[in-house]
């Protein structure tokens, strides 16, 4: 299979100091898949070597099947590390000397300029631009090319919330579009809320891959109830002893949530005052820090 | 490589500081070769160069006088346009925005020495234009006949003259490859042009024979050779007759394709920041 984004054993190595070790990193065709990590994890690092602005010491990439290494990145489009420009252009103007490397047209421009909302300020200096402002010319050109792989790092940075919203909206219209997006970030909703998957990636290595759900692991159930030795018992006989934990003062039970009203009836029929019972996420932040704190110990 | 080419043509002129240079280039070099020495001729003012005769600043010596300043200031000037074009992308932190275009990193290379050179010769052209214009001016004030150069004469100091900015702008390409940077790059290749090259050639060069002898292939003194073959008055800082006009331009042709080439493996080799 053919995928936009595919490493083997990828490492970054500066002096005695790993960026990035052994990373495998695959994303599928037309998902927005995102990177997830602390500062200084790797993220950007990993996005370098991917377009080839970083050499790998070790490992290989295939971006769109080819190594970006062989040739221009045709395809690809990109915003690392924030944005930069020249800043006696305009926004405009910038992006105009960008399609001329790209090879595209101005009509281009234009496009990807209203894309992005910038277009009534497109005629300023980049100099006098706005951190916002700047990301989203950033993203602009990222678009250029209109490009099947989008490859964003951090991009809401310097947005305020209404930008953020915009942003997030628009990553999810490329996706559902067909184009495949990476985005790295270390904020954890926003990838929940864009991402149809996640890599978490601590001291450089890839922790854990998989959908935000599968992050979270299996659903279950609390209850808090009275007596609560009591209706731990009838749990366990219920549902079985090892799906039973006596956690915070109540109960936590590993049972698909949807089972709920039937247990609240046995317990209820079993004399048991349930004062709640509701199904039971584990808050991703958690989940990533539970990851990025197991990462790191065995790093170690 | 063309579309790179266009691209860094368009930066290069919208750039203020491009503009800037080429008006410093031609203050300079109409205040050192033209303004000062007339008034000094006239009982003026006394400055730099005021002893040479009225013959000297007239049409037929254009092509002498527009070489005399590019082994040294002008050649400066050139060398701190090279390290812009190529530095800039560094300090602004562009390389990835332009890359991530598309383009290799050698194309993007070459377009930009491409744009260098264009821009070389357009500072070549300037300063022959300018010095054409003053040197028609001084005749007309003092009632002399305007004879111009050959146009075979013209067109070889337009070629040498080139060839020598273009090398200087190489210079400073390559020095902002290796270090990465804007300001070092122009601090360190003024302190070569301005002080180094004149230290070896006013004290080293004559007290050790060795100096002398490595003179002789180095850029500064070869691009002053080169002028000098061409008449660039022999008064002129870094125009010396060290060697032949001949080996001068070989010389001078050689730094210019490896400042090249060496920019171009660095670049290549290298992580982008």
């Amino acid at each position: 299979m053919n995928l936009p984004v595919q490493t083997e054993g990828l490492t970054k190595r500066y002096g005695g100091l790993t960026a990035v070790q052994d990373l495998q990193l695959t994303v599928r065709a037309g998902e927005v898949y995102g990177f997830l990590g602390p500062n200084g994890a790797g993220k950007t690092t990993t996005l370098r070597m991917l377009l080839g602005l970083v050499r790998p010491t070790a490992g290989t990439v295939r971006l769109l099947g080819r190594p970006p290494a062989a040739g221009r990145l045709t395809g690809v489009g990109a915003l690392i590390e924030g944005p930069a420009f020249y800043p006696y252009l305009s926004g405009r103007d910038n992006l105009r000397v960008l399609a001329r490397y790209a090879g595209v047209g101005a009509d281009r421009v234009a496009l990807v300029l209203d894309l992005v909302d910038l277009t009534d300020r497109a005629g300023d200096r980049y100099a006098g631009y706005s951190l916002g402002m700047k990301q989203r010319l950033g993203v602009a050109a990222a678009l250029l090319k209109d490009p099947r792989l989008l490859i964003l790092d951090e991009p809401t940075n310097g947005l305020d919330p209404a930008g953020m919203a915009d942003m997030r909206t628009l990553i999810r219209r490329l996706g559902a579009a067909g184009c495949t997006v990476l985005v790295s970030s270390h904020l954890l909703g926003e990838v929940e809320q864009i991402c149809d998957r996640v890599g978490v990636i601590a001291r450089g290595r890839l922790v854990a891959e998989g959908s935000v759900a599968e992050l979270r692991g299996a659903a279950g159930l609390r209850l808090l109830a009275d007596p609560l030795d009591a209706a731990a018992e009838r749990a366990r006989e219920l549902v079985g002893a090892e799906r039973v934990r006596v956690v915070d003062g109540g109960l936590e039970l590993a049972v698909d949530p949807d089972r709920a009203a039937w247990l609240n009836t046995e317990l209820v029929g079993a004399g048991l005052a349930v004062r709640e019972l509701r199904p039971r996420e584990r808050d991703l932040e958690q989940v990533f820090f539970d990851l990025v704190e197991k990462g790191t110990a065995d790093v170690a | 490589m063309s579309r790179s080419f266009r691209a860094e043509t368009v930066k290069l002129v919208r750039r203020p500081a491009s503009w800037l240079l080429l008006a410093i280039t031609l203050v300079l070099s109409l205040i050192f070769t033209y303004v000062f020495p007339y008034a000094g001729l006239a009982g003026a003012a006394d400055g730099p160069n005021t002893d040479r005769a009225l013959p000297a600043l007239l049409p037929d010596q254009l092509v002498g006088n527009s070489l005399g300043g590019l082994p040294v200031f002008l050649g400066s000037i050139l060398l701190i346009l090279g390290v812009l074009t190529v530095g800039g992308e560094y300090g602004w932190g562009t390389w990835k925005t332009v890359l991530t275009q598309g383009p290799t990193r050698l194309e993007v290379y070459a377009g930009k020495l491409l744009a260098l050179a264009a821009a070389a010769l357009a500072v070549v052209l300037a300063v022959f234009a300018v010095g054409a214009v003053a040197s028609v001016l001084i005749a007309s004030a003092e009632a002399q006949p305007v004879t111009w150069p050959t146009a075979g004469d013209l067109l070889t100091g337009i070629g040498a003259g080139w060839l020598i900015a273009t090398m200087w702008a190489m210079l400073g390409a390559v020095l902002a490859v290796a270090l990465r940077a804007v300001a070092l790059p122009v601090g360190l290749g003024l302190v070569w042009m301005l002080a180094v090259q004149n230290l070896l050639a006013a004290i080293a060069a004559p007290l050790v024979d060795w100096v002398a002898k490595a003179q002789e292939g180095l850029p500064g003194p070869n691009a002053g050779s080169l002028a000098a073959a061409l008449g660039a008055p022999g008064d002129t800082p870094g125009v010396a007759a060290t060697v032949g006009g001949g080996q001068a331009a070989v010389v001078v042709a050689a730094y210019l394709v490896g400042f090249a080439v060496v920019g171009a493996v660095l670049l290549r080799r290298r992580d982008i920041g």
